[in-house]
């Protein structure tokens, strides 16, 4: 026994991970197969088809929905990105000034609180304003998102700053570069990885979202998950089953693209 | 002529300035669209209820009151209001409940994955944060589709005779626990293997020479190296499981109610704002005390354990 006696060993261990791993992908796979399911029912199996993604794509709903999901999703991963990377530079490779921490704690607030408080805590404000402007547009959408996805822009960013150290844009300094040229052809490119980590991020949290967007939108600005919770609330067919695969493997894309970007930083 | 230290004073005051300003934007949409109407809805939970939603401009306690009290319409005494406790009661225990048993699951996994070669290391990161990535209701409606009566799970132990009626699992308290443990595991998982991986293996071998039994490696090394993992990962858990809203809803049914859904009640056919607003500051107040009392007392064994 001493011979083979391993130190990272632990009983059950293995037994216990494998048991998780099965569990997290056994419904996704179920999920994804019924889409391809012929019969109506979503508890027998007809044969392949697909039909329910045609159904889908022909569903104005649907594309209504999505390609709302995606203008907000966009817009919000842009303004949050960028003001996470300002913030980022203003928050990191210094010593400590005053209201640093204060900054930190704002910036990381939005994911301190339950988000259905600040579902609530958004109607009531939000529709105040409506009454105030009139205005009742997709702006409110826009705003909600870009604040909560500014603390998930803002991690990859900042990570990738800190493991920047000074040298090469004191050198650029040195060489007389201006302020804006050194933050041009130094920082930016060498920061680039993380922005680009803090986008996709961002822009997946947005296309996430249910609970704030089901309190903030008003009528007809469902997107593409508040659509689809109201459907299966009302009962499910295997259009959501459609829905679903084609969003995961948007999900997956873009998963694998933010691992090849954030692998690069070594 | 100022001097060099006047001169390098002026530089830091500008140095700072501009940071301020910098980080000027990213503060305001924070402010303005997540901090600022937090405040609003303190104020609002001090209101009277509006006939038709909304509030009048009424200063009014009855909302606070009210969060765990009943008032009785004929005599006017005030009671313990039982739907309140129950749903309170149900959400804090399943947000427990789900903590212990996503930490159950996910410590062995975040070990395991720690413990593989550089290599393949990357391929479980890569399989644990695909979930994580996945949109919480689509997860959420695949296990839906298991654990419903025409589910895989009822189909096969049917098919089996094991049961000869489906098993009801779908809209019981069941259902969200299992719901939330499975959306919420990566939460877990991702923190404890980010602690784990820093791990020095010599200790554990120390252990080991020192005579110590796994179970003793693990409980007195391993676990105390790996505590702040733990600790993100039970608070990354705990928070959105207290507020959990999705997995409720679309699990749970309508008749059980977690704390989310009995505010989102005061908003729609409740018409009580302020109700609504005074049971979201109580949400927040636990999650907040919770936070705390967490932290402090994983301070405090932090320094035991050296």
């Amino acid at each position: 026994m001493a011979s083979n006696f391993s130190i990272k060993h632990q009983p059950g261990f293995t037994a216990i991970a494998a048991t998780c791993f099965v569990v997290l992908y056994l419904p996704i796979v179920v999920l994804v197969l019924y889409a391809f399911n012929a019969a109506t029912s979503t508890s027998e199996w007809g044969g392949f088809s697909l039909k329910w993604f045609q159904s889908a794509y022909q569903n104005t709903q649907v594309i209504d929905a999505t390609l709302r999901s995606f203008q907000i999703g966009s817009i919000a991963a842009i303004l949050s990105t960028t003001f996470a990377t300002m913030a980022a530079l203003a928050t990191t490779r210094t010593a400590s000034y005053p209201g640093l921490t204060f900054k930190y704690a704002a910036i990381n607030q939005p994911l301190m609180v339950p988000e259905i408080v600040t579902g609530v805590a958004l109607l009531i404000f939000f529709s105040r304003i409506k009454i105030f402007t009139g205005y009742s547009g997709i702006g409110y959408l826009v705003a909600a998102h870009t604040a909560f996805c500014i603390p998930f822009a803002y991690l990859p960013i900042r990570a990738r700053l800190e493991n920047m150290d000074l040298t090469l844009e004191r050198a650029a300094a040195d060489l007389y570069a201006t302020p804006w040229k050194t933050f041009r052809r130094i920082t930016l490119p060498l920061l680039w990885p993380g922005i680009l980590a803090g986008l996709m991020l961002a822009f997946v949290i947005s296309l996430d979202d249910v609970v704030i967007t089901e309190f903030v939108k008003s009528g007809g600005q469902d997107t593409l998950p508040t659509y689809m919770l109201g459907q299966i609330r009302r009962g499910i067919t295997p259009e959501i089953n459609a829905i679903s695969t084609a969003f995961l493997l948007l999900s997956v894309a873009i998963v694998t693209l933010f691992f090849f970007v954030s692998r690069k930083r070594d | 002529m100022a001097t060099a230290e006047e001169v390098a004073k002026a530089a830091e005051r500008r140095d700072v300035r501009d940071r301020w300003l910098l980080s000027a934007p990213a503060l305001l949409v924070i402010l303005f669209a997540a901090t600022g109407p937090l405040l609003i809805v303190l104020v609002y939970s001090f209101l009277t209820p509006g006939a038709y939603g909304d509030v009048k401009w009424l200063f009014s306690p009855d909302a606070w009151t009210s969060v765990f009290l009943e008032r009785d319409i004929f005599d006017d005494t005030l009671s313990l209001a039982a739907a309140h406790v129950t749903i309170f009661w149900r959400s804090i225990k399943l947000a427990v409940v789900t903590t212990l048993a996503t930490l159950a699951l996910g410590f062995p996994t975040a070990y395991f994955m720690a413990t593989r070669s550089e290599k393949t290391r990357d391929l479980w990161l890569f399989l644990i944060t695909i979930p994580f990535w996945t949109n919480l209701l689509i997860r959420t409606f695949a296990v839906l589709q298991i654990i419903r009566n025409e589910g895989i799970i009822n189909t096969i132990l049917l098919k089996l005779g094991i049961i000869s009626a489906p098993i009801q699992i779908l809209y019981t308290d069941t259902a969200i626990l299992i719901g939330m443990a499975y959306v919420y595991l990566p939460l877990m998982v991702l923190p404890i293997y980010a602690s784990m991986e820093k791990l020095d293996f010599r200790l554990v071998e120390a252990g080991y020479d020192l005579y110590a039994t796994r179970f003793k490696v693990l409980r007195k090394i391993i676990f105390p190296l790996v505590k702040p993992g733990v600790i993100a990962g039970s608070i990354l858990v705990f928070i959105p499981a207290l507020g959990a809203y999705v997995t409720p809803s679309v699990l749970g049914g309508g008749k059980n109610m977690m704390l989310s859904n009995l505010i989102e009640l005061q908003f729609g056919q409740g018409r009580n704002w302020p109700l609504g607003s005074a049971l979201s500051i109580t949400v927040m107040i636990i999650v907040m005390v919770a936070l705390l009392a967490y932290v402090r007392n994983a301070g405090k064994s932090g320094v035991r354990h050296g």
